[in-house]
């Protein structure tokens, strides 16, 4: 009984954080080139709708991925040329794409589901780690494979970022444009190519929802999750495997309300549901003073200004 | 030529392309789909035009988002994003509801206690994200979003409590009517009404409406507003802080205090919007929350549109309630999706972010024209 509730806690942990994970790796990726994305709810929500559609035309998930993903680097395309190239408010800009991105999926929605503003449910799911044969505990444990995938990236995206001289740049780009500029460093393509990046993660990261989680898009398919994985961007210190270790902890928040919500203990619901984001304030409460945002992130840069 | 660049570099000129814009883009996106545009934003003009009841409930709806929208524009004065006027919404309808449910007094003294319920609970949210940045530097943006996740959440639970549960319904009982501040609330049901109605269909079709002083009351604060911040020592210091945060700490201003300060205000703006349509229209309650319904984060978007400006919230929450109104007829008569007024509107506020290349722009294209 106990192994199996942690066992359930862990699975369920494991699949909550995920699409966080996702976004919130764009999030660094964004940030630490020196643009702001405060867009990732919206490339998120996008790249749902566009996974789930895609991926029950098709008949085929990891089609809907791909769609997901292109979805997502479109909304960012459009970011990076606000952010960027007419070094526009980048706050103004990423709400913006927050009211773009669920404007568009459900506009779309529409056309494609009769009217709908829900998808049909995708046939065939993103695989499990075990396949479908996992019975007991190895259930509680056979969460998307996906799960994995993110890991791969959180330490694909440290590896880039602090050993390869593409990160080195990325880093300089966010710590000191100019000085970048002035290596030979082409500070807006190396700004292009982390926004539309963290575009692409944070499509993905919604798809990972609507063709994993839930098998469809809805309305509220995502609901703050893009908000809490910048939340663990900057718990995670604009680091890839700290915003990782971040989104674990939201992920078991929320698994925790929905392991205990089950009825086990007397507490409302309601309550319990606000838990995540208490614990997210709470945290940063305790940890954001020794946290420091990349010296650049939210400043346009301007060729030969200082 | 000089006139036409100066009259291209106003703000409002940049405000206005981007408006138009925003209608080219849905124009593209509604044709691309199958639908004929014109007449789509025909039926919009005729949701908004169409009957003066339509005018009536383009006000009402209007009304809450103008004053989350000066709520946005104030903290944005001095460099805070006020993200949370959402869940400063949610607390101050909670709050004026589960007073007018609680209190039973005579108008004279129930309007003015539901009114300052929502003040004081949307304050108090506000005041929370002021201290927390002030204090611990906890950027507001996110603090504001995980406030307005606990506030629906907590409006959903009050809605459950027993003691205002509104049996078989989904939401809160109303408040008790002396707390209405609809226009004519008991004469509306007279007989006397009714023939009066039939006699002059005019006013008849707007008193079929809510309409209620919520928007005098919105307008007179959004004037009030603007005077704290362009005529007051106070407002001096809060644009201060703004416009260089650091030069206006040399000058000896308190920043931690002035933080504190701005998002106590910005968040009682959010909280007497909500307290005013509890008070004004139907049903006079909460309801359970599945989702946003949007009267803060729609206060973002008309801050914005508004140029940061508070009496510009007026017209830029006016047209934003048009669009939101009106633009359900658009699926009843064209049969595209409403959500189209979602893109317009997300493509106004991503223009408005690029509205300063405008004069940038106009400046190039002047130097070519005078070689």
């Amino acid at each position: 009984m106990m192994i199996n509730t942690i066992t359930l806690l862990l699975g369920v942990t494991l699949l909550y954080s995920t699409p966080m994970i996702f976004g919130a790796l764009g999030g660094v990726l964004s940030e630490r080139s020196g643009v702001i994305n405060i867009g990732i709810e919206g490339m998120m929500t996008f790249g749902a709708f566009a996974g789930a559609a895609a991926g029950y035309y098709s008949g085929n998930p990891w089609i809907g991925v791909l769609c997901a993903a292109l979805a997502g680097g479109v909304l960012a395309l459009l970011h990076a040329v606000a952010a960027i190239t007419c070094q526009a408010d980048q706050t103004i800009s990423g709400v913006a794409i927050n009211l773009l991105g669920p404007a568009l999926a459900v506009f779309f929605c529409r056309l494609a589901f009769d009217g709908s503003t829900m998808s049909y449910p995708v046939a065939n799911k993103l695989p499990k780690i075990f396949g479908s044969g996992a019975e007991g505990i190895w259930a509680n444990l056979n969460v998307d494979i996906m799960v994995v995938v993110a890991l791969l990236f959180a330490v694909a995206m440290w590896f880039v970022l602090y050993r390869t001289k593409w990160g080195m740049r990325i880093l300089a780009v966010g710590e000191n444009p100019a000085a970048a500029d002035t290596l030979g460093i082409n500070v807006y393509k190396t700004r292009y190519a982390c926004v539309i990046l963290s575009g692409i993660l944070a499509g993905i990261g919604g798809a990972t929802v609507t063709l994993g989680i839930v098998a469809q898009f809805t309305q509220t398919s995502i609901a703050g999750q893009g908000f809490i994985a910048l939340a663990a961007v900057i718990f995670g210190k604009w680091k890839p495997m700290g915003a990782y270790r971040a989104c674990l902890i939201f992920g078991f928040s929320q698994a925790l309300t929905v392991v205990l919500g089950g009825g086990a203990i007397a507490v409302p619901t309601e309550i319990l549901a606000m838990l995540p984001y208490v614990l997210t304030i709470v945290i940063l409460i305790l940890f954001v003073g020794k946290s420091v945002a990349p010296k650049a992130d939210g400043v346009p840069y301007v060729k030969g200004r200082r | 030529m000089e006139k036409t660049v100066k009259f291209f570099k106003k703000p409002i000129t940049a405000t206005l392309i981007a408006i138009f814009c925003g209608f080219l883009v849905a124009t593209v996106i509604l044709a691309v789909s199958g639908y004929n545009p014109f007449e789509a934003f025909g039926a919009l003009l005729g949701g908004i035009f169409g009957r003066p009841k339509y005018v009536s409930n383009v006000i009402i709806k209007s009304t809450p988002i103008i004053l989350t929208g000066v709520s946005v524009a104030f903290a944005y004065k001095m460099g805070l994003f006020n993200i949370g006027a959402e869940g400063q919404f949610i607390v101050g309808a909670v709050a004026a509801n589960v007073v007018g449910i609680v209190c039973d007094f005579p108008a004279v003294i129930e309007v003015p206690l539901v009114l300052l319920a929502g003040v004081a609970a949307g304050a108090l949210y506000g005041g929370i994200a002021g201290w927390l940045k002030a204090k611990y530097n906890i950027n507001e943006v996110i603090v504001g979003i995980m406030l307005n996740w606990m506030a629906l959440y907590f409006s959903n639970f009050v809605c459950n409590v027993e003691r205002f549960h509104k049996p078989e319904s989904d939401g809160a009982y109303a408040i008790h009517e002396s707390g209405f501040i609809s226009f004519f609330t008991n004469w509306k049901t007279t007989e006397a009404a009714a023939e009066f109605v039939q006699a002059h269909p005019f006013i008849g079709d707007i008193l079929r409406t809510d309409a209620n002083a919520g928007i005098l009351i919105a307008i007179a604060l959004t004037f009030a507003v603007s005077f704290l911040l362009y005529k007051t020592t106070k407002g001096y210091e809060l644009r201060a802080v703004g416009s260089n945060r650091d030069a206006a700490e040399f000058a000896g201003i308190d920043v931690g205090k002035n933080m504190v300060q701005t998002m106590l205000i910005a968040g009682a703006l959010s909280g007497i919007a909500a307290a005013i349509a509890i008070a004004g229209n139907n049903p006079h309650g909460i309801t359970q929350l599945s989702a946003f319904e949007s009267n803060g984060l729609n206060g973002l978007s008309v801050a914005f549109i508004a140029g940061g400006s508070p009496i510009g919230c007026i017209f830029a929450g006016l047209l934003f309630g048009a669009l939101l109104y009106g633009g359900q007829s658009i699926q009843y008569v064209v049969g595209a999706p409403s959500e189209i007024i979602s893109i317009l509107i997300g493509t106004i506020v991503f223009l408005i972010a690029l509205k300063d290349m405008v004069p940038v722009l106009i400046d190039k294209m002047g130097k070519r024209g005078v070689k």
